[in-house]
């Protein structure tokens, strides 16, 4: 026992270091004993104090998760270690059998401040475990950093939370993946785009940690080449992308998909869809009346993303439908151009109900252009209950959508109806269809109360059906 | 609103934007290959074909490229064949 020496991590606030005081003092007669204090020097007073570690760096170093920490040395390197107290590990550990005979057997430890919220990341930039690589940008005295952010173009318009090294190093705690790595080339500059990077923009656009999987997922499937992230942000279309979260995942950061889903008011609705616009923006170079080409846009630009409603057992969510296991978390994301009410308070059966969303769904694009945009349609619980009613389930529901957005061609040819648009007039004896096959997504959303479902467009290049598609992608850690 | 020492970090891919002079136009169209890219929208070619008929009236040399969708950037190999090839590049929008 000889070459053993030890070392104890405490803190007064703690009852059990208070208790283990004096059997400390027994340890420190009889063997070489480094005291470590977090918030007191001065204690314990059986020992005449401890080293300061009220910077916390030796409880960083060792790890320290609760306090107090006995750690056994044996040629300088720790061979082994207990928390709190336990008088079977502490004998075991010193070799001194009778120790704090006159303690309780055992005694639960107390939280080390290392483990403080928000102190892990602290310290991991203090002691260097985390060096960021992003050009600093030093804020002056008499300068506001919300003003900083503007002037330097990095905001939608909204005001962003200033990316400071803290609120990063905390973002990226919330993913098990290194900040150095590379994500992806982020369109339209396709620059090089780290996890670093996405966690400033996720801090700027006011995420929290437990977002930051969601946000990473997101552009993950934004840069899927069948997405076509560079063709949806430079387009004249009103277009962007539209973010569906499904699984686990939604409930555990407290997603909306209920009242005003579609809305405002949700942080993670808003931030996750926002971070994804931010990273387009800042590290991808594309901005409005740039690369960025809308001739009008649309408020979901500054961000879209919301979760479906799965709390239906007999409903197939979106990822599911999309061949994803059920209670996989996932993002679908699609190329939205804004949302359309739909109002129907007399449909009581599947069937008119299914013409009745049809005639909205229709004017998607243009109400006589077909196959030139997907569309999403939200169905709201009372719309849903009709269906649910009539035993009808998503496979029920597209079908019947189906065949109820077929029209005649000659209603949909140039120049039918008096109005120039239109189809080519080859079709003009078919039954035409709106959507591509697979073109129209159902999602469950919304509160009940109302009989209105919503309409989201698409783009008017999903007409190149290969080319741009509905991507999906499972969220990670 | 002071603070002393306060950071924050590009949120950019720090490509800090130099500007790029434009390059001045050929003196002489005479003597210039012209390249015209249809990106394949609808009626692209019918806008690139008119021009394409109005260079040659002109007698000038015109040669004409294609990215294969509007949906995602031209190819690298398409850019490659124009930079080679030619001195000036119209892009064909049809909207």
């Amino acid at each position: 026992m000889a070459a053993a020496e030890f070392l104890v991590l405490l803190k007064r606030e703690c009852e059990t270091c208070r208790m283990v005081g004096p059997v400390l003092a027994g340890l420190k007669a009889r063997a070489r004993l480094t005291l470590w204090s977090q918030d007191d020097p001065a204690f314990p007073e059986q020992t005449g104090g401890a080293l300061d570690d009220r910077s916390l760096e030796q409880s960083w170093k060792h790890k320290v998760e609760i306090v107090p920490t006995l750690i056994r040395l044996e040629g300088g390197r720790e061979v082994a270690r207990t928390e709190g107290w336990n008088r079977a590990d502490w004998a075991r550990l010193t070799g001194i059998e009778n120790i704090g005979k006159d303690l309780p057997p055992s005694r639960p430890g107390c939280g080390s401040i290392t483990m403080d919220p928000g102190m892990p990341e602290r310290l991991a930039l203090k002691f260097g475990d985390l060096k960021l690589a992003s050009r600093p940008i030093e804020v002056g005295e008499m300068d506001d950093p919300h003003e900083v952010a503007y002037d330097r173009g990095w905001s939608d318009g909204l005001p962003v939370i200033p990316p400071t090294d803290l609120r990063i190093a905390r973002m990226l705690a919330g993913t098990t993946r290194k900040p150095d790595e590379v994500i992806g080339l982020i369109p339209p500059n396709l620059a090089e785009c780290t996890i670093e990077k996405v966690a400033v923009n996720a801090v700027m656009a006011g995420c929290r940690p437990e977002y930051f999987p969601v946000v990473l997922a997101a552009i993950e499937a934004a840069l899927k080449p069948e997405f076509s992230m560079h063709g949806l942000l430079a387009t004249l279309w009103f277009s962007g992308p539209v973010v569906i979260v499904n699984g686990p995942v939604t409930k555990r950061i407290g997603m909306n998909w209920a009242g005003n889903a579609l809305g405002q008011g949700n942080r993670a609705n808003a931030t996750i869809g926002r971070a994804l616009q931010l990273v387009i923006r800042n590290v991808g170079g594309g901005r409005p009346q740039e690369i960025d080409r809308s001739i009008l846009g649309n408020p979901g630009k500054y961000t879209f993303c919301f979760a479906e409603d799965e709390a239906d057992p007999d409903w197939v969510p979106l990822n599911v439908a999309r061949g994803h296991a059920r209670g996989t978390s996932t993002v679908t994301l699609f190329h939205g151009d804004g949302v359309h009410g739909v109002c129907d308070q007399r449909s009581r059966d599947p069937e008119s109900l299914s013409r009745s969303l049809a005639l909205t769904l229709w004017s998607v694009c243009h109400p006589k252009l077909a196959q030139w945009s997907h569309a999403i349609l939200v169905l709201s619980p009372d719309h849903y209950d009709i269906y649910k009613q009539a035993g009808w389930g998503r496979g029920e529901i597209e079908a019947g959508l189906w065949q109820a957005l077929k029209r005649p061609g000659r209603d949909l040819v140039r120049g039918a109806g008096g109005v120039a648009e239109g189809i080519d007039p080859s079709h003009a004896n078919e039954l035409v269809d709106k959507f591509h096959p697979g073109g129209l997504l159902v999602v469950r959303a919304g509160a009940s109360g109302g009989l209105f479902s919503a309409v989201i467009g698409g783009w008017t290049a999903q007409r190149r059906n290969s080319e741009v598609q509905v991507v999906s992608q499972e969220i990670g850690t | 609103m002071t603070q002393e020492g306060y950071v924050m970090r590009d949120p950019t891919a720090e490509t800090a934007a130099v500007q790029r002079e434009r390059l001045a136009p050929p003196p002489d169209l005479g003597k210039a290959t012209i390249g015209l890219l249809c990106i394949s929208k609808e009626r692209s070619e019918e806008f690139l074909d008119t021009l394409a008929a109005r260079l040659g009236a002109r007698g000038l040399e015109v040669l004409r490229f294609a990215k294969p969708t509007h949906t995602k950037p031209a190819p690298e190999a398409v850019l490659a064949d124009i930079v080679e090839r030619c001195d000036v590049v119209v892009e064909g929008l049809a909207d």
